[in-house]
């Protein structure tokens, strides 16, 4: 089933990393939208339920990646 | 103000205040004569650097950071290539004994770039701020019945069937009903609608508004996370999400601005340099295009102008669910409207009794009739008579024709022309809008009445201005052809639609899209009871008197939290206004941007220019974005 999932991003301060972060997530395998709003600081995310856990995983190292100081609230 | 703002708004000070006095006494006695010979240039390299490093440790420790992360396009890296850059061409004409300058322009560009940054942040939140106001329809807290004891307790565990307690001044938490007290109810922050409304026992009240006046006690009827406040919370907060066109335009346009511009100050830095063998001048110019580089400016101020032209709408009580659909509202310039419920109140009213002089007998005829009956024209009738019908008649409805009412002998008819016929009374048809009805008393026709649905008091003002604004303007109804063209020409619409069951409707908006040209974008107009599918089939759905309609939230793109169509051009003004800030945004930037390349590539801009580019430009097009909101 998918599911689509929010969450908080703190210090995301820089509009370019978040559209970084957001072209970066979808080309996870398996993620079926994503969308990293800068305004709002959230992630959304939809993807099957049972990947979910293991897409987020590499979601977090992106954001690492693209901007160590952001943080995804789980 | 954040503490992490205020701190770094005092480092961009001091560092200011120092870049001033060091660049003073620079200019006064110029520091490289100072200690003079061959290391002059170490005294001026002293005080820049220490300004230098004063502001940029962090974009500095960034920088490294995310290029071990392998992020070489990160904008920190830039900025540091180009500043460290700057700082070394000055170094190398201080040992070769060449000019000594650069020292100022690197600290400058830092200087500004923190400065832009610090302008950024402070910009991006005062704008969530002013959306977060929004979200102070929050409740906090509900003070709940428990066992005789009134316990406070988070919204969200309170359940169906309990008693919430609503003090004045407090929110209240949940949808629900009144089951003890009146009291007044202000739902500026809701709907922005300023007039409170009274309300009493067993009338409904939806979570967020604020309880004015005295205390009342409310049955639940909807859990926190279905009530009113929540779906309206999780809408703003999801607007964002749906991204418009030029969002996406702009994030695929840095995508390759940024590689492109880093490409073209290497090959500048090189290809002249080995032509010309004037490596300063060349590489110098390469550094002035990394300032310019990063495309911030227009990734922020993008976004950011939808933001703030959502957080505009929503104040005003118009619920836009993306600016994606901002985007389209500016477009679109065919409105097909319900007229049900949309354009009109919803509510028939006697209009019309014929002839005059014998009302009050028609009346009574009338209601006695349609005594019982839960239609709607029944119901008018009812109320216009004001009295309790008599009693006694035996009461046959006709679906579809009217009903006839039965005593001793006595036959009252009440209902269209096909009932009259089949019962062979003779009449003169009625022409004009609204719903007919005949009464006729043992054969003979008494007279008519005419039923009408009010048209609501904006409606005129609302059609003319589109139609002034150049947009097509269409009435769909289920009433016949004859009533539709009377309310139309009323109104203004421009076309109209008659004779249409609810199903008809998603044809007749499919054959309106069918025909419409690529460019327009045709909105649908309802009140989200029964129309779900036609909102969701046309380009930009608008669902009136949001609130308490679930579907209506879900189906529309606009809600219009109001009852008042008036937010129709209100958010068409608001999109308007945002799309062309957006665009003076995305032109601007671009067009600066280029042309300080440009100028930079042929040596007529320098550094200095080059951080208007970088910082001036994004500053400018943000305080531009936040005009949107306004």
């Amino acid at each position: 089933m998918t599911v689509k999932k929010v969450y908080r991003l703190q210090d995301l301060d820089c509009a370019n990393c978040a559209a970084k972060m957001e072209r970066a997530i979808a080309k996870i395998d398996g993620v079926k939208a994503v969308s990293v709003a800068f305004m709002t600081q959230r992630l959304s995310i939809e993807a099957e339920e049972s990947e979910m856990d293991s897409i987020m995983e590499k979601a977090v190292k992106i954001c690492k990646k693209v901007e160590p100081d952001c943080k995804i609230i789980l | 103000m954040t503490k992490k703002e205020k701190r770094s708004l005092i480092r961009i000070g001091v560092a200011l205040c120092a870049f001033i006095a060091v660049l003073a006494a620079d200019k006064a006695v110029e520091l490289h004569t100072v200690i003079g010979g061959k290391l002059g240039f170490l005294l001026p390299l002293f005080l820049y650097l220490a300004v230098y490093i004063y502001i940029g440790y962090d974009v500095l420790f960034k920088a490294a950071r995310n290029i071990v992360h392998g992020q070489i396009f990160d904008e920190n890296f830039l900025m540091c290539v180009a500043t460290l850059g700057a700082f070394s061409l000055a170094i190398y004409g201080g040992i070769t004994g060449g000019e000594i300058e650069g020292f100022d322009e690197a600290c400058a560009v830092l200087l500004f770039y923190q400065v832009g940054e610090f302008f950024q942040s402070y910009a991006a939140g005062k704008s969530r701020k002013s959306i977060a106001s929004l979200m102070d329809i929050r409740p906090d807290s509900a003070c709940v019945l428990r066992g005789g004891k009134e316990i406070t307790v988070d919204p969200s565990e309170v359940k169906v069937g309990e008693t919430v307690i609503v003090n004045a001044g407090e929110k209240i938490p949940l949808d629900g009903v009144i089951t003890s007290g009146s009291t007044t109810l202000d739902a500026k922050a809701l709907t922005g609608e300023s007039l409170p409304r009274e309300v009493g026992e067993n009338d409904e009240v939806i979570s967020g508004c604020v309880n004015v006046s005295s205390r009342i006690e409310i049955r639940v009827k909807k859990e926190f996370y279905d009530s009113t406040v929540s779906k309206i919370l999780e809408l703003v907060e999801n607007a964002a999400e749906q991204k418009s066109k030029s969002e996406n335009f702009i994030t695929k346009f840095s995508k390759y601005y940024t590689p492109a511009v880093v490409g073209i100050a290497l090959l500048l830095a090189v290809i002249p340099s080995v032509i010309t063998r004037d490596f300063s001048t060349w590489i110098y110019r390469a550094l002035s295009f990394l300032v310019v580089s990063c495309p911030c400016a227009l990734v922020i101020s993008v976004p950011m102008s939808f933001f703030c032209g959502l957080g505009a709408a929503s104040k005003k009580g118009v619920l836009i669910k993306g600016s994606a659909y901002l985007e389209k509202f500016d477009k679109a310039n065919i409105f097909v409207f319900d007229k049900t419920g949309t354009l009109t109140k919803g509510n028939f009213a006697v209009t019309e009794i014929s002839p005059a002089n014998n009302e009050s007998e028609i009346l009574r005829l009338a209601a006695i009739a349609e005594k019982g009956s839960g239609h709607p024209i029944a119901k008018s009738i009812l109320s216009r008579y004001g009295k309790e019908p008599e009693s006694g008649y035996a009461l046959t409805n006709k679906a579809g024709f009217g009903t006839v009412a039965e005593k001793d002998g006595e036959v009252i008819l009440a209902g269209n022309e096909k009932l009259m016929r089949d019962y062979g009374v003779e009449f003169t048809a009625v022409s004009g809008a609204g719903t007919h009805v005949y009464v006729a008393k043992n054969g003979r026709l008494i007279g008519s009445l005419t039923v009408c649905d009010e048209i609501k008091p904006e409606t005129k003002e609302v059609i003319s201005a589109l139609n002034a604004a150049g947009c097509k303007t269409c009435m769909l109804t289920g009433d016949n052809e004859l009533a539709a063209a009377s309310v139309a020409k009323d109104i203004g619409v421009s076309d109209y639609r008659a004779s249409l069951l609810p199903q008809n409707k998603v044809e007749e908006v499919e054959k309106l899209l069918g025909a419409k040209n690529a460019g327009d974008a045709l909105c649908f107009v309802g009140d989200g009871i029964n129309d779900a599918p036609v909102l969701m089939r046309s380009d930009v759905g608008i669902a009136m008197g949001g609130v308490g309609s679930d579907a209506a939230i879900e189906a529309s793109d606009v809600v219009l939290m109001k009852d008042d169509l008036r937010g129709i051009p209100l958010a068409k003004r608001i999109a308007k206004k945002t799309m062309g800030i957006v665009r003076q945004n995305v032109i601007f930037s671009i067009v600066v941007k280029i042309a300080i390349l440009i100028l930079s590539a042929v040596g007529i801009a320098n550094m200095w220019l080059a951080v208007f580019g970088d910082v001036g430009v994004a500053v400018i097009a943000i305080l531009n974005a936040m005009r949107s909101g306004k």
